[in-house]
C-alpha cells in the first residue's frame, strides 16, 4: 500500500489564458477524509477534476496510488465522483444507477446484486431500488450517488461539494454521516468545499487554496490556529487584522507598534527584522473584555457597539482612530449575558500566544 | 352556486380564446376530412363525378395486389429515408451541439441556407444532377470513359474491357427508388437534425460525465447515456421524416421518373387523371390510418 492515496507533482492547468491550477503540488495520505477549501474560482474543483481524469494537467503529474495517470482517462482511473448536482441517471432506476459501475466492469451478476444491495444498505436507503432519482429527495438523491460511487470500492472517493444542494439542517446532519462513513470504509475521500466551517468538522487534513495555488495544508486545528497567511486567516473563521511596524524583538516575541500608538506583544514563529511591516491577527473568542487592568499588556478601548447573537455577545472595541476590534464571549451564564454597554471604557486582553504575526 | 358560475365563465372566456384555432380545424381540416371520407365511400361516375351509391369497394380495391406492391415500396423508400436521415443527422447535430455556443447558431443556419430555395427547384437540381445526361452522367460516360480507353491503350490489361464498357452507358441513376431516397433524404435532413439537436443540446453533460467515471468508455456512455437519453428527438426526427416521406409526391414524380413511383403518385393520377376521386380518397384514407397507427406504436415504443 503505497502511503499517498494521490499524489499532485507541479500540476498546473490553463484554459486559453486563465489559469485555473497553478503549479500545485500536493500529497493526499490514504484512508484519509481529505478537503480542498477556497472560494468559488480558487481551483478546487479543477484538481478534483484533474484527479477523476474529466481534464489533463497541462503541466506536471498525477499520481494515484502511487501509479502515474498520464493521459488515463476516467474510466480507466481508480476513483470515483460524487458529483455535485449528484448527475444520477434519470431513465434508471436506484438499482440501475448504483449498479452502472459494476456492470460497466462486468462483475457476475449475483455478486453485483448483493453489492449493490449492501451499499444501499450502507447509506441507509434499502427499499428504494425501484424508484426513479426524480421521485426521491434531494438527500435521497445524495445518497445514491454516494452509493453508486461507493460500491466500486474505489481507492479513492472523490466528492464536488456534493452537500451543496441541501438544506442546512440536512447538510449538518449529512455532514457527521459522511465522516462515520469515510471511518467505516476506510476510503481516501477527496472532498471539494467552499463552507469552512464544513471542511473542519468533516476532514483530518485540508487544503486552503486561492487563485489556482495551494496557501496552506494542515489539519483543522493548524489551519484555524496557525493561518499561514492573511488570505488563510480571513477565509477561516474570523479575525481581527491589525496593520504595523515592528519595533522590538526579544525571546520569541515580537513588538508591534499599531497606528504609531498601540503596542501589542506576539509570539514571532519565524524571523522578522526591526521595522518590517507586518499585520497582527487575533480571533475575537481569544479576547477578553475587563473594566480593571487585568495585566500590563492589556490595552485601553471604548465599546462602540453590543451585537447579541444568540450562542454568544460581541462588543466591537475602538481601541485607536482606525482600529476597532471584535471581541466574542460565549453566553455561558445563566439569563442576561454580561456585557458592557455602549461608551464603557474597558481593557482588552489575550494571550501573546493566541496572536498571530503575518506578512503584511 | 357562485364557484360554478365563476367556472362557466372561465370556460366561455377560454373558448373565446381558441376559437379562432377552433374555427381553422373545423372549417379547414374537420369537413374536408369528411368530405374525403364520404367519398370514399361513393362511387365514380360516367363521367368523372361522384354517384352517391356508398360502397367499401373502394378500400376492396386498394388490396389489388398492384396497389400493395406501390404501396410496400412506398413504406420502403420512407423508411429508407428516416434511417439514412438518422444515421447522417444525428453525428451532425451531435458534432453542432457540442461546438462552443457562439458557433451553433452559425453552423445551424447554414443546415438551413439551402432551404431558402424553392422546394420544386432543389428537387429539379437533383434531376440535373442524376438523369442520364446529368452532371454525374456527364462525368461518367465522358472524361471517365476517355481515361478508361486511354489506360486500355496505355497499360493493356484485361480489367479495361469491362470498364470501358460500363462507362461507354450512363449510370442508371436516374428514375431509382435510389433516386427518390437521395432526393427525399435531402428534403427532410432538416427535420431530422433539429429536433436530434434540440435533445443533445438539452442533454446535461455531467451525466456523460458520471458514466465515464463509472468504467463506461466513450461507446458504453453513449449507448448507455447519450442514445437512451436524447430517444425523445430521435422519435420525433424519425416521425418528421417518415410521415411526409411516406405522403411524397413531388419527389418520386420527378425523380422516380415513369418506373419508381409511390403511393402519393397513385392518388395524384386518380384525381387528376382516371378522375376516380372515390378510389383516391380511399387510398387517401388508407394512407392516413397507416401514418397513424404507425406514428402511435412508435411514439409508445420510443417513450418507454
Amino acid at each position: 500500500m503505497p502511503e499517498h492515496a494521490v499524489k499532485l507533482t507541479r500540476v498546473s492547468k490553463h484554459f486559453g489564458s486563465v489559469t485555473a491550477v497553478d503549479d500545485v503540488s500536493l500529497s493526499i495520505p490514504d484512508g484519509r477524509f481529505f478537503s480542498l477549501l477556497g472560494p468559488s474560482g480558487c481551483g478546487k474543483t479543477t484538481t478534483l477534476r484533474l484527479i477523476a481524469g474529466f481534464e489533463l494537467p497541462t503541466a506536471g503529474e498525477v499520481y494515484i496510488g502511487g501509479k502515474l495517470q498520464g493521459e488515463i482517462p476516467p474510466y480507466r482511473r481508480p476513483v470515483n465522483t460524487v458529483f455535485q448536482n449528484y448527475a444520477l441517471f434519470p431513465h434508471m432506476t436506484v438499482y440501475d444507477n448504483v449498479a452502472f459501475g459494476l456492470q460497466m466492469r462486468k462483475v457476475p451478476k449475483e455478486e453485483a446484486r448483493q453489492r449493490v444491495l449492501e451499499a444501499l444498505e450502507m447509506v441507509r436507503l434499502p427499499g428504494m431500488e425501484n424508484r426513479k432519482p426524480d421521485q426521491l429527495s434531494g438527500g435521497q438523491q445524495q445518497r445514491v450517488a454516494l452509493a453508486r460511487a461507493l460500491v466500486n470500492r474505489p481507492k479513492v472517493l472523490l466528492l464536488d461539494e456534493p452537500l451543496g444542494a441541501l438544506d442546512l439542517k440536512l447538510r449538518k446532519a449529512m455532514q457527521l454521516e459522511l465522516k462515520a462513513l469515510q471511518h467505516r470504509v476506510g476510503i481516501t475521500f477527496v472532498y471539494v468545499t467552499h463552507d469552512q466551517e464544513e471542511a473542519l468538522t468533516m476532514s483530518d487534513r485540508i487544503a486552503v487554496m486561492n487563485r489556482g495555488a495551494v496557501l496552506q495544508l494542515g489539519t483543522p486545528e493548524e489551519i484555524y490556529e496557525r493561518p499561514a497567511n492573511r488570505f488563510v486567516a480571513d477565509f477561516i473563521g474570523e479575525t481581527n487584522f491589525m496593520e504595523g511596524q515592528v519595533k522590538g524583538i526579544r525571546a520569541g516575541e515580537a513588538v508591534v507598534v499599531v497606528d504609531g500608538v498601540l503596542t501589542i506583544h506576539v509570539s514571532a514563529e519565524r524571523a522578522v527584522g526591526m521595522n518590517e511591516e507586518a499585520t497582527v491577527a487575533i480571533r475575537p473568542e481569544k479576547i477578553s473584555l475587563h473594566v480593571e487592568i487585568p495585566d500590563p499588556r492589556a490595552v485601553p478601548g471604548v465599546v462602540e457597539e453590543v451585537i447579541y447573537t444568540g450562542t454568544d455577545t460581541r462588543h466591537l472595541v475602538r481601541l485607536t482612530e482606525n482600529v476597532v476590534v471584535t471581541v466574542r464571549q460565549q453566553n455561558v451564564g445563566v439569563g442576561a449575558p454580561v456585557c458592557f454597554p455602549v461608551g464603557t471604557r474597558v481593557y482588552v486582553h489575550w494571550q501573546s500566544e493566541s496572536a498571530r504575526l503575518l506578512m503584511a | 352556486m357562485q364557484r360554478q358560475r365563476r367556472f362557466r365563465r372561465e370556460t366561455w372566456r377560454l373558448l373565446g380564446l381558441i376559437s379562432p384555432t377552433l374555427f381553422w380545424l373545423i372549417v379547414f381540416f374537420l369537413v374536408p376530412l369528411l368530405l374525403v371520407l364520404a367519398i370514399s365511400l361513393g362511387q365514380r361516375g360516367t363521367y368523372g363525378g361522384v354517384r352517391w351509391d356508398l360502397t367499401l369497394e373502394n378500400y376492396a380495391r386498394f388490396f389489388d395486389p398492384l396497389y400493395l406492391r406501390i404501396f410496400g415500396r412506398t413504406v420502403f423508400i420512407a423508411l429508407a429515408t428516416t434511417v439514412i436521415c438518422l444515421l447522417t443527422g444525428y453525428p451532425l447535430a451531435y458534432f453542432i451541439a457540442t461546438r462552443p455556443s457562439g458557433w451553433r447558431n452559425g453552423l445551424l443556419l447554414l443546415l438551413m441556407i439551402p432551404f431558402w430555395t424553392n422546394f420544386l427547384i432543389r428537387t429539379y437540381a437533383w434531376l440535373l444532377i442524376l438523369r442520364d445526361q446529368g452532371v454525374i452522367n456527364i462525368f461518367w460516360t465522358g472524361a471517365m470513359h476517355e481515361f478508361m480507353a486511354h489506360a486500355a491503350m496505355t497499360v493493356p490489361l484485361p480489367i479495361w474491357g469491362p470498364l470501358l464498357e460500363a462507362t461507354s452507358v450512363p449510370l442508371p441513376l436516374f428514375g431509382t427508388d435510389g433516386a427518390i431516397i437521395v432526393g427525399l433524404v435531402y428534403a427532410w435532413l432538416p427535420d431530422m437534425v433539429l429536433p436530434c439537436y434540440a435533445s443533445i443540446e438539452r442533454l446535461d453533460y455531467s451525466l456523460v460525465e458520471a458514466a465515464q467515471d463509472l468504467y463506461a468508455n466513450r461507446f458504453r456512455s453513449f449507448l448507455r447515456v447519450i442514445l437512451p437519453m436524447t430517444m425523445p428527438g430521435i422519435v420525433a426526427g424519425s416521425v418528421l421524416v417518415f410521415i411526409p416521406s411516406l405522403g411524397a409526391y413531388v419527389t418520386p414524380d420527378l425523380l422516380g421518373g415513369a418506373k419508381s413511383i409511390m403511393i402519393g403518385n397513385v392518388i395524384y393520377s386518380q384525381f387528376m387523371s382516371a378522375r376516380d376521386y372515390p378510389f383516391g380518397s380511399a387510398i387517401s384514407f388508407v394512407l392516413m390510418a397507416v401514418m397513424l397507427l404507425g406514428t402511435l406504436i412508435y411514439f409508445r415504443l420510443g417513450t418507454e
